[in-house]
């Protein structure tokens, strides 16, 4: 970041949060969260971030409110349909030479991508031998995935996505209307672990088949993204796979040589052999 | 980042921007010497077409942006469709999901405001048809970050209330005829 005295507020109110809540924003791209934090300093009403910094430091409710900003992601079930149905024809069959499966869901937000795997899974026959771990940095989205509640104009785009992603039955089997929007069913949330987890400060919990990150790396700086993407190929077993956004590349990580490309289009790589 | 570009030319289109773009981008050399960072709006259901249908029209390389890519002279970037557009110091290329502004996803004004931190007085950007308000706070991000900000002229624009709010919220723009915003940009860039 420049030497502006607005960049200079800014620096230093990502290192207060780091310093007396542990959650690292230093490493994220800047643009974006310069954009977020603005956004935040306006909406809460505050003149500077400096006073941002105050309140922030003094009052611990602020945290909850300031992450709100910072951690917003905007996700929809089956997102960029061909990358599921990648993921259906192309990786599913080898899925299936486990007996048993670990996939996880890093940067999970409300849940959309994981429902969409769930529902996948299931369609497959794939998911009594699987554990989902899904995981995300703020409490208030591993609620929301939790939940599993979405509102109904949204419904519409997910239909669509779900056929254009290959699905093989109805996605209204999987809701009901209530809460003011669309429940999906909490039996496709029993074989899911919701976890507090950092690609930017936690290690390896468990050895995937599968990781899905999609639209998380985008916000992060090159040197988080090789820290992630090593945490990854760290995290996977030999020929596992990693699905990342449709527009985000290894291309320009010092991991790029760990990865082999599956489905190049759709973003699906393969863990090469150590 | 010391051979990153210190300059470049940011574009934002709307209704009519095929047309509008056609005129402006195939009359670039190969070689011009900055890169040329696009937003246009475009339904997410006819996403990536841009890229191949002005790769054959035009001398410069032409592509869809790769989250933290580095922009390069040369080359025109077309912002992904369901996708922000931000520049980082330095000139890496970044992408964002977040929520779409004033109903746009890609934002003009995400792109001009994050260039205009970017590039400062070497940015210029170009405002063109549209029929909606987006790229007008964009333009005034790039004036006060004294860059240079070219309008397409209201009066010949397939759809003029782009244009028209630009020119409301950045008075200083160099107003002009569609035809005559690649000669200026070759002039302006000649002469760094």
């Amino acid at each position: 970041m420049s030497d502006s005295i607005e960049d200079i507020e800014m620096r230093l109110l990502l290192e207060a949060i780091h310093l007396r809540y542990h959650y690292d924003f230093r490493h994220y791209a800047q643009a974006s969260v310069r954009r977020r934090l603005r956004q935040a300093k306006k909406q809460l009403q505050f003149d500077t971030f400096s006073a941002m910094q105050e309140a922030l430091l003094h009052d611990e409710t602020m945290l909850s409110r300031i992450l709100g900003y910072l951690t917003v992601q905007v996700s929809e079930m089956f997102r960029d349909p061909s990358f599921f149905l990648a993921i259906r024809e192309k990786v599913v069959p080898h899925l299936r030479t486990y007996p048993s499966l670990k996939v996880w869901i890093a940067g999970c937000s409300g849940g959309e991508e994981l429902h969409s795997y769930a529902i996948l899974f299931r369609e497959e026959g794939l998911e009594d031998r699987t554990i989902f771990y899904a995981t995300d940095i703020s409490p208030d989205a591993l609620e929301t995935a939790a939940r599993g509640i979405y509102s109904l104009d949204r419904i519409a785009g997910f239909t669509e996505n779900h056929r254009a992603a290959g699905g093989k039955t109805s996605l209204s089997d999987y809701y009901s209307t209530g809460y003011g929007g669309a429940v999906f069913d909490k039996t496709l949330r029993e074989r899911v672990v919701f976890s507090d987890h950092s690609l930017v400060t936690d290690a390896v919990f468990a050895e995937m088949h599968l990781i899905s990150c999609r639209n998380v790396l985008i916000y992060f700086d090159r040197t988080l993204q090789d820290r992630a993407l090593g945490l990854f190929r760290d995290s996977l077993v030999r020929n596992g796979f990693l699905g990342l956004g449709a527009k985000e590349s290894i291309r320009f990580s010092d991991h790029a040589s760990s990865f082999s490309d599956f489905a190049r289009t759709e973003k699906i790589y393969q863990r090469r052999e150590p | 980042m010391n051979d990153a570009p210190e300059r470049a030319i940011v574009i934002g289109a709307s209704a009519g921007a095929i047309e509008a773009l056609s005129v402006i981008l195939p009359a670039l050399p190969a070689d011009f010497p900055a890169p040329i960072l696009i937003v246009v709006h475009i339904p997410s259901d006819r996403s990536n077409f841009l890229s191949p249908l002005f790769a054959a029209k035009c001398q410069m390389s032409v592509r869809e942006v790769e989250d933290k890519e580095p922009a390069e002279r040369g080359i025109v970037y077309f912002a992904p469709s369901n996708y922000h557009l931000l520049v980082e110091e330095g000139g890496t290329l970044a992408l964002s999901a977040d929520e779409p502004v004033q109903h746009s996803r890609p934002s003009i004004d995400v792109l001009f405001e994050s260039a205009a931190e970017a590039y400062g007085a070497g940015l210029v950007g170009v405002v063109l048809t549209g029929a909606n308000e987006d790229g007008s706070s964009g333009a005034q991000a790039i004036a006060s970050a004294h860059g240079t900000v070219i309008v397409e002229d209201p009066a010949g624009a397939y759809a003029e209330t782009m244009p028209r709010a630009a020119i409301r919220k950045c008075p200083e723009a160099h107003v002009m005829a569609l035809d005559a915003i690649a000669p200026f940009l070759l002039r302006e860039l000649g002469r760094s």
